[in-house]
């Protein structure tokens, strides 16, 4: 963590008399993102990115990014860019580290990237140990979309396709991919952190730096799924979001460390 | 200098491995597979990786990210795992990644697929179309030379004889001259400096102070490009006994070597036949098809199809009737060898062609 300085108080003040730093976060090009106003991925991806850069892989550092919301980041993180079609990201995230395995490859999809389109691509990425860190952003809908069922919605949550509720007769039930990764051999890491507390921006980042520091050390497949706000596809005011994860999506989706092959 | 024995397959593994691919992926399907089964054992050898992707979706996806970082890449399939791949193989146009494509087709149905594709989107890939295996040791290298000067994927078309055949061949490393740095390539170095480098089909650089660039400017320089292939790509055709040919007979691939010996064998026979065989089909050689036809009274085209490329050569064709004389493989294997494939039913569809007699289908 960097030293946020303290004016000194034994001598006659320099400048005025209070807190100051420089907050912009590292490796963020400037302007703006783009995404809705209570949007829980800008904190996951400013936390990825403050990880790489406080763990000085920055010149390594490659991100190989899905299609969804969160690709408005994929032209303003001031890290090195592979655009993935939706879905495909871990296997693009394989060629490249296959022939790169000095660069620390991280991926970034949405539970209708990962979670629907593109299932069986990271099931078998994670079961051949391929050593990157997939994140998983899931708000339980189709975000970009519009706000529309995904395979992570929970049971009873209003899409604008499950317009009475997600109901699992009709609609089957939520996929939880943080515990099927778990069970799998060639997985060293797996993580369900979330943003709707600082408490749980703060925890989200350990674990995004334990998966990054275990993918430096060759150890895996490592898996940090980060549960988001999305107000806009949930049809409640922004103020409400953060309760409104705690209460529907973690209260299926659960927030902890599933896996550590190394603790 | 030694040549051996080798089948097609092998023979452009072979080849790829001298044009210093060092990726590739794929999923096993007939007469692919026999290409995924060389590469599995050359590549390890010279410090390359082969991927058993779990899916044709995966291969083309692991060979786009390992080009995506400056190594030479490939990955393939038949016509069907091809239509799998489509989204990707018209986005890599997009996000101008070089990989090359074998496309070991079953038959000769594939020609829409290859060279229009059935991907969405305004793409071209350049389509390099061999008849034999020492040709396709040459073209297999041109096609790596040529992705990297485009910055664009380009498709080998072969077909079931193409790998099954042998011939005595050995494939060295073609020198096709100097190509341009890869400097766009990804590594990671340029991460933190202010202007990392972006890999994407969704546009061509990352937003700066004093540039936002946006998807109709990406699209604008990617039609720039196709226009610049479709000029600057100097299509390779093989022409034989045209300057008095009163027919002339177009066909590629293994069926386009049999229609160069049938047309050889009618010529003994005093029949004033010529053949025009393009190996490129994307871009199609128009300009060598029309003046090798200039002077012809009819044009037949032959292929394994109900007529594809036959599109093509009526495009290119002025003023002369064009004759399909080809047809659909029924082969219930699949492996897309039709009833015609043979050098005495060739023969006599080209002499009832060049008599002017209403062709009838067998």
């Amino acid at each position: 963590m960097k030293q946020i300085p303290v004016v000194p108080s034994d001598r006659p003040p320099t400048r005025p008399a209070r807190l100051i730093d420089d907050f912009t976060p590292p490796l963020v090009l400037p302007g703006e993102h783009h995404l809705c106003p209570g949007c829980g991925e800008p904190a996951v991806m400013r936390s990825a990115a403050e990880i790489i850069d406080e763990s000085q892989l920055t010149n390594r550092a490659i991100g190989v990014i899905g299609i969804g919301c969160y690709t408005a980041f994929s032209s303003s993180l001031d890290i090195e860019v592979l655009q993935a079609l939706h879905g495909r990201a871990p296997s693009l995230a394989t060629g490249l580290k296959r022939v790169r395995p000095e660069n620390i490859v991280f991926t970034v999809q949405g539970d209708g990237d990962m979670v629907n389109e593109g299932l069986q691509e990271v099931i078998h990425t994670a079961a051949r140990g391929e050593p990157i860190t997939a994140i998983l952003l899931n708000n339980g809908v189709f975000g970009e979309t519009g706000g529309h069922m995904t395979a992570t919605t929970v049971i009873g949550q209003r899409t604008k396709n499950t317009l009475e509720g997600r109901d699992a007769k009709a609609h089957g039930h939520p996929i939880r991919l943080s515990n099927i990764m778990a069970g799998l051999d060639g997985v060293a890491y797996v993580a369900r952190g979330a943003t709707n507390s600082a408490g749980n921006v703060a925890r989200t980042r350990r674990m995004l730096k334990r998966a990054f520091d275990l993918q430096e050390a060759g150890a895996g497949f490592t898996f940090v799924e980060v549960l988001t706000m999305c107000p806009t596809g949930w049809f409640i005011d922004t103020a409400e979001a953060p309760d409104y994860l705690e209460a529907n999506l973690a209260a299926v989706h659960s927030i902890g460390v599933l896996k550590d092959i190394a603790a | 200098m030694t040549k051996r024995l080798m089948e097609g397959s092998e023979a452009i593994a072979e080849a790829m491995v001298a044009a210093g691919c060092r990726f590739f992926s794929g999923y096993p399907m007939t007469p692919f597979t026999e290409v995924l089964e060389h590469m599995a054992k050359l590549l390890p050898g010279v410090g390359g990786v082969c991927m058993n992707a779990e899916s044709e979706l995966e291969a083309v996806g692991m060979a786009w990210g390992a080009a995506a970082a400056g190594v030479r890449s490939a990955t393939g399939s038949v016509g069907q795992g091809l239509s799998l791949m489509q989204e990707s193989l018209s986005e890599m146009c997009y996000a101008r990644v070089p990989v090359v494509v074998i496309n070991m087709a079953r038959g000769q149905g594939d020609y829409f697929q290859a060279t229009r594709g059935g991907g969405h989107g305004d793409y071209r890939h350049i389509v390099l179309a061999p008849c034999d295996i020492n040709e396709a040791v040459h073209v297999t290298q041109l096609a790596f030379h040529l992705a990297d000067q485009w910055r664009n994927p380009v498709t080998l078309l072969g077909d079931y004889y193409l790998a099954h055949v042998q011939e005595a061949a050995d494939p060295q490393r073609v020198d096709f001259g100097p190509l341009p740095a890869k400097d766009w390539a990804l590594d990671g170095t340029s991460s933190g400096t202010g202007k990392a480098k972006i890999v994407s089909p969704l546009s061509s650089g990352k937003r700066s102070p004093e540039s936002q660039i946006g998807y109709g400017a990406h699209l604008e320089a990617i039609a720039g490009r196709v226009r610049a292939m479709a000029e600057g790509v100097e299509p390779l055709v093989e022409v034989g006994f045209v300057d008095d040919a009163e027919l002339v007979v177009v066909a590629y691939g293994t069926p386009g070597r049999y229609v160069r010996y049938a047309v050889g064998k009618l010529r003994d026979a005093g029949l004033a036949v010529g053949f025009v065989r393009p190996i490129t089909l994307w871009p199609f050689p128009s300009r060598a098809v029309a003046e090798a036809t200039a002077n012809a009274r009819a044009v037949a085209v032959y292929e394994l199809n109900t007529g594809q490329m036959f599109d093509d050569v009526r495009l290119a064709v002025r003023n002369v009737p064009v004759h399909f004389i080809g047809q659909m493989s029924f082969d219930g294997s699949g492996f897309g060898i039709a009833p015609a494939l043979g050098v005495s039913s060739l023969e006599e569809r080209i002499r009832a062609t060049y008599e002017q007699r209403e062709m009838v289908a067998s």
